[in-house]
């Protein structure tokens, strides 16, 4: 319930709805609680509504700090 | 591969090599005159630790507690009761998360049962679909049992909002949302679990920011890291944790800032407060009655607040005497520490919410084997 999952959005459409994608899955989702949504941008998705953006750049940086330290 | 393979949001944060490395870096840092208790709060993380194996990576001396962040868990029988009631009335179409459906309630009964016997439950998927079904359905009276942290919290009020905006007469919601900074306070003030440090919950602090943990560090002393959901993400954690107790810090870090900063999603915090407005006191399973720890829609909202349309009483039903759900809430017990764990009580026949919910502890120790073998944290004790 509280679970949410990394998608990207593929698609905009009408009434403030996306289509996002999780891995070969597609599913509809409200764009309601973010604004300035792009086509290719991460976002976590939960009970259908896109939460919060998910930083590919951070994502990335994040790994190279774990993998950098000894 | 996996499903999620070429996502580098995903595939990444799962790579074994880095996995090794950080349990290894855990293990040397751990101190070996002392050991260290950390709360991982949500139930998302309870199932990573147990699907991943992650426990089994950490030095015995390095122990996780797993917290109430479940919300269907947590949820008091005398409120599923409620939902379960409304069900059964001729006029009503009652529609709620599918995790809510096995739930044991009072005798037994659960929204899946009321439904065979003829109450109009249906699952839905978010309060979206809620309002649509109300809109299919003018005749019927749709109430929307809303559960959840604050993650889920801005979704129902969106729902609200729609359905003042839309006019509609025939959509109600049934408020359990509930607050997770008052649960852990809770927790903390009770004395009955040691807690060294905290793992912090990933998506409910997209929502609210890493800003409404930091009274702990200075209140209580305590170190919260707030991470994400892959195993590199609670390895990290961890070892954020043991470092901040080595070095005697207290402080707010996050280790999930691909997705959480210190302010949160501004716009669902205004939704939320435009709809909904803090509980005197909510009753929590195994947490007992928190003051100022829940959500109910506020008076501008009344006309779709199921509280008031149809006059709900409180109610108070007892647990199941057998089920240790509400000590295994409070990281008092494990649940290997249930006696009819794995025995009466399965996923199939679930005695009690922990079993059944997706994000429950006995779930997760159920799903991923350890009721068959001790966890590496009872073996050394
Ligand atoms: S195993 Fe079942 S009965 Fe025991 S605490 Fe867990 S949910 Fe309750």
């Amino acid at each position: 319930m509280c679970l949410g999952i990394p998608a990207r959005i593929v698609e905009l459409r009408d009434g403030g709805m996306a289509v996002a994608e999780v891995g070969t899955v597609r599913q509809r989702v409200s764009l309601a609680l973010l604004e300035g949504v792009q086509v290719g941008d991460f976002v976590i998705v939960h009970v259908g509504y896109a939460l919060t953006r998910l930083d590919a750049h951070e994502a990335a940086r994040t790994l190279e700090v774990l993998r950098a330290a000894s | 591969m996996s499903q999620l393979a070429g996502l580098p949001l995903i595939d990444e944060f799962r790579d074994g090599v880095l996995a090794r490395k950080l349990a290894a870096d855990i293990a040397r840092e751990a101190r070996s005159d002392r050991e260290y208790h950390f709360m991982e709060f949500c139930g998302g993380h309870t199932h990573a630790l147990c699907r991943y194996g992650l426990m089994e990576l950490l030095p015995r001396h390095v122990r996780m507690v797993h917290g109430p962040g479940c919300p269907v868990c947590v949820l008091p029988m005398g409120r599923l009761q409620q939902a379960i009631d409304l069900a059964m009335k001729p006029n009503v179409i009652l529609c709620a998360y599918g995790d809510l459906m096995r739930v044991p309630g009072k005798d037994r009964q659960s929204l899946l049962s009321a439904k065979a016997r003829g109450a109009a439950v249906k699952l839905v998927l978010g309060s979206g679909e809620a309002l649509r079904i109300a809109r299919e359905n003018p005749t019927k009276e749709v109430v929307f049992f809303a559960i959840g942290f604050e993650t889920t919290t801005p979704t129902t009020a969106v729902a609200l909002r729609a359905a003042r905006d839309g006019g509609m007469t025939n959509f109600s919601v049934l408020c359990n949302h509930v607050l997770t900074p008052s649960a852990l306070s809770a927790i903390l003030a009770s004395d009955q679990v040691k807690v060294d440090g905290v793992v912090g919950p990933g998506h409910v602090s997209t929502i609210i920011g890493s800003a409404p943990y930091e009274r702990f560090g200075t209140e209580h002393h305590l170190p919260i890291v707030i991470a994400g959901f892959e195993p590199i993400d609670l390895l990290a954690s961890i070892l954020m944790l043991v470092r901040q107790v080595n070095e005697g810090r207290h402080e707010v870090e996050n280790q999930f800032t691909r997705a959480v900063n210190r302010e949160g999603n501004v716009l669902a915090q205004k939704l939320v407060d435009e709809t909904l407005m803090l509980r005197d006191s909510f009753e929590w399973r195994g947490l007992g009655a928190i003051a100022a720890s829940a959500l109910k829609v506020r008076p501008a909202f009344a006309a779709w607040d199921a509280e008031v349309k149809f006059s709900l009483e409180d109610q108070v039903v007892k647990d199941h005497p057998a089920c240790a759900c509400g000590d295994i809430l409070r990281g008092v017990k494990r649940p290997t520490d249930c006696k009819i764990f794995a025995t009466a009580c399965t996923p199939d026949h679930p005695m009690g919410a922990c079993m059944v919910s997706p994000e429950g502890s006995c779930s997760a120790y159920f799903l991923y084997g350890r009721g068959r073998q001790s966890a590496p944290q009872e073996r050394a004790s």
